[in-house]
């Protein structure tokens, strides 16, 4: 049997992301993976925490902040985390073009927060002129806020890239545990803005 | 194809292709040993420099900034560069064959983490030969760090930041080989010893060296960017740096030692032709010792002025790890006690260690009493601390691994006699160096000082320890002479030198590239001793001869790895024009070029058929 036949057989199993041993290690690995990127993001927490009142006479997190903008947001990064389950639910069922539908919904809505987190360093550093170099608060801010916003700049070009590499072809064995383990990259980045939500900007306009 | 191509005789052209793209975890083993000990002389030779310029009172063998470079490049080389790669090279060489793996669950990742490694530990030296290397100490301490001029301290930042990613990988690519790849029979209680520490070495690396990551990012975007994390004038705070640094750098050195844990477990039980004593109680303090590590690390910063409670807390958990580790200590006394005990070079090794590391061990827990440590603190006490648990554990657990996973590695066996030689003048000129430095630390001499006065005291003590360190540069090159005579007589050994009692030894030495022909079956601890006293020859196979499933090699880990190192000269130089942005983007993208190649390119391996493996077998 040639590697294509295993790759591609005659019915899917109902977990194609781990039904390799290759799909098993990336399955884990990635979870180990994100438990390092914890710690990455802890840390900056942690660092966030130490310096959030440090603005140096330049503005402060409750100058700056406003809920408005920060709930559409966060309403559009949890949405895509949601739609990128119903990506999964639909490989499990090897439904490849529903799957497809959904991770593209994932990627507009994952854009959509792009966007607007754009607008806010603009806003920012424009009407406030608040910049990484003004205050160690503002260091502290551009640092976990942008880290977390370079985690889904990669994440969207990931899952864009995956899915013109598969469009032509459909759903194997070999690309299931790509599709998985990206999903479950994009869910961390999820669980991440719950935090940044509630230790940035709630904590910092109460 | 002819898939067996791996045993035909090769150029020296191809054979450095293939050391250039290779993912099997045995050459990568290889390239980390070789890389791993040129780092280590590099080291070694900055540590003699050092004990030169301090020979005698206000010499001026070197100036007082070279000096503060060498001191700088000689703990980060050794740490970073030397002894975990090292460590490495064993983990690969032996953990797969261990627990009977045809390889590592990524092995593209495994041949990316090595060249990321070297490009990092190269970029990290660059610094010598464009107007000074790094010169903040190997801690590289806020704001001594992040003020001083010139580019040393951006090579270090760069540097650090490359060869760590690689570190990362090597983690978790052994976390999920041992938790995945194990063979049938093969329970997480019948792992050897080396096995089990280069597991909780291998969590340690994940849940550590993140907080290294982000430490070094924030002092890059101080050095480079102009943002102001450790500047107090704008409200930034020093002390997070100390912070972010040692909840990495302590558990670090757990990760180093943890695995020189294991290698002389293995040592003792195998010389000592018994099984090793307190096997469960030996797993238990292992684990035991990678959870406390995570608590301990601000023990480092007794006198920056956390307070009393802090202080006690975090001096009552570093006491705790005296216990887990009194428990090895034991269980290595009570594994020689009785047993059929031969000795040779690399048992020498493991002898040594253990008076060794015990006293470290014991000023270990002198220097943990926070109140005391106000008069140790930054004093040669620790300089000769932390090299008695480094070079009498680490360091001997390495050259100890270096004679006994020779055969395995290179076929053939290291020279006993210039073995021995080495041995002792090491061990002599061990203790010479470091423990006068207790002394001389308790009279008052402060770490990281470029000279001292006449007539306080600390003249002979220096000479004797500087002399110590001549006899283990000795020691050194007779082990390198050693390498050469035996690489050149290439006299071939058995799968078997040592008569030994775990999987690895069930196979060729140097095993195929394949490693196992057929998975084996396990059916305890000591796999391989249980056989030989059933008075079987080898191991039992678990399942029939079919197809092997291979990884293909990958040029890509080079190429990416040199992207990454352009990208770094160009955030290093972009201070000085902003022409070197241009470096940074080409960097970056050759380097996220190949992680799109990676990810849309197929690559399915290929598969040694059995009908091969069967010619191979009647050839």
């Amino acid at each position: 049997m040639s590697e294509q036949d295993v790759l591609n057989p005659k019915h899917m199993p109902s977990n194609p992301e781990q039904a390799t041993l290759e799909g098993k290690n990336k399955f884990l690995g990635f979870w180990f993976f994100l438990g390092g990127e914890t710690v990455l993001f802890a840390s900056l927490f942690g660092t966030y925490l130490a310096l959030r009142d440090s603005t140096n006479g330049g503005a402060s997190s409750q100058d700056l902040f406003g809920l408005e903008l920060v709930f559409i947001m966060t309403m559009l990064l949890l949405t895509s985390s949601l739609t990128s389950v119903y990506a999964m639910y639909h490989m499990k069922n090897n439904d490849f073009k529903r799957m497809m539908i959904w991770l593209g919904i994932t990627v507009a809505l994952g854009l959509g927060f792009l966007g607007f987190e754009i607008y806010e360093f603009v806003h920012y550093i424009h009407d406030y002129e608040f910049t990484m170099r003004s205050s160690a608060f503002g260091s502290a801010f551009y640092t976990l806020v942008g880290f977390h916003g370079g985690h889904v700049v990669f994440g969207l070009s990931w899952i864009i890239a995956l899915m013109f590499r598969n469009a032509k072809r459909g759903l194997n064995l070999y690309n299931a545990p790509k599709f998985y383990i990206a999903s479950l990259y994009w869910h961390f980045i999820d669980v991440v803005w719950v935090f940044i939500f509630t230790v940035v900007y709630l904590m910092g306009v109460l | 194809m002819s898939t067996l191509v791996a045993n035909e005789k090769k150029g020296f052209g191809s054979t450095i292709w293939d050391y250039l793209t290779t993912v099997d975890h045995k050459k990568i083993a290889i390239l980390y040993l070789i890389a791993g000990g040129f780092f280590f002389l590099l080291g070694g030779l900055e540590a003699l420099a050092i004990r030169v310029q301090l020979i005698k009172p206000m010499n001026d063998f070197v100036s007082a900034g070279f000096y503060n470079e060498l001191i700088t490049m000689h703990g980060t080389t050794m740490i970073f560069l030397a002894a975990m790669p090292l460590i490495f090279a064993f983990m690969n060489a032996v953990v797969p064959l261990q627990i009977g793996a045809r390889d590592v669950a990524f092995p593209f990742l495994n041949s990316l983490g090595f060249w990321l490694f070297l490009f990092g530990g190269i970029l990290l030296n660059v610094g010598w030969f464009t107007g000074g290397a790094a010169d903040a100490g190997w801690t590289a301490y806020t704001p001594l760090s992040t003020t001083s001029p010139g580019h040393g301290v951006d090579y270090y930042v760069l540097g650090l930041q490359i060869s760590g990613a690689g570190t990362l990988m090597g983690g978790i690519n052994f976390l999920v080989t041992i938790i995945n790849m194990r063979a049938p029979g093969m329970t997480y209680m019948r792992m050897p010893l080396f096995t089990w520490t280069a597991f909780v070495a291998s969590a340690l690396i994940l849940f550590a060296f993140p907080a290294l990551t982000v430490g070094l990012f924030l002092m890059m975007f101080d050095r480079m960017f102009d943002s102001v994390f450790f500047d107090a004038a704008m409200g930034g705070n020093s002390v997070i740096w100390q912070h972010l640094f040692w909840i990495f750098g302590h558990p670090e050195v757990y990760i180093l030692i943890l695995p020189a844990f294991g290698i002389f477990s293995e040592i003792i039980a195998t010389f000592s032709k018994k099984r090793l004593f307190g096997y469960t109680a030996m797993v238990f303090a292992t684990v035991l010792i990678g959870f406390l590590g995570f608590m301990v690390w601000a023990h480092h910063m007794f006198t920056v002025g956390m307070g009393p409670a802090a202080n006690s807390i975090f001096a009552v958990a570093t006491m705790a790890i005296a216990v887990p580790t009194g428990i090895k200590i034991f269980n290595w006394l009570f594994t020689l006690w009785g047993g059929n005990i031969q000795i040779n070079t690399a048992m020498l090794w493991a002898l040594g260690f253990i008076p060794s590391f015990t006293i470290g061990g014991m000023t270990g827990v002198m220097l943990a009493a926070a109140s005391a440590d106000y008069q140790y603190h930054d004093t040669y006490f620790v300089i000769a601390h932390f090299h008695y648990v480094i070079v009498g554990g680490v360091v001997f657990g390495l050259l100890a691994g270096t004679h006994y996973f020779w055969p395995k590695m290179f076929g053939t066996i290291l020279d006993e006699t210039l073995g021995k030689i080495t041995f002792w003048l090491f061990f002599i000129g061990f203790h010479m160096t470091f423990f006068i430095q207790h002394f001389l630390g308790l009279m008052g001499m402060p770490r990281r000082y470029w000279v001292f006065l006449e007539g306080q005291g600390l003249d002979l003590g220096n000479l004797i320890s500087s002399i110590g360190a001549f006899l283990m540069g000795i020691a050194t090159i007779i082990l390198l002479i050693n390498v050469v005579k035996t690489s050149v007589k290439n006299e071939k050994v058995g799968a078997d030198p040592w008569d030994a009692r775990t999987l690895e030894w069930a196979i060729p030495s140097p095993p195929p590239f394949y490693n196992f022909k057929q998975l084996p079956l396990v059916r305890g601890l000591d796999p391989l001793w249980i056989e030989k006293t059933e008075g079987r020859k080898g191991m039992t196979p678990a399942e029939p001869l079919g197809d092997i499933h291979m990884p293909n090699n990958s040029f890509l880990p080079f190429i990416m790895s040199v992207g990454f190192f352009i990208a770094g000269l160009g955030f290093i130089y972009q201070k000085d024009n902003l022409a070197w942005l241009s470096a940074v983007f080409i960097g970056m993208g050759i380097a996220l070029g190949c992680m799109l190649v990676r990810s849309l390119k197929d690559d399915l391996g290929y598969h040694i058929h059995k009908e091969d493996l069967q010619k191979e077998a009647k050839e």
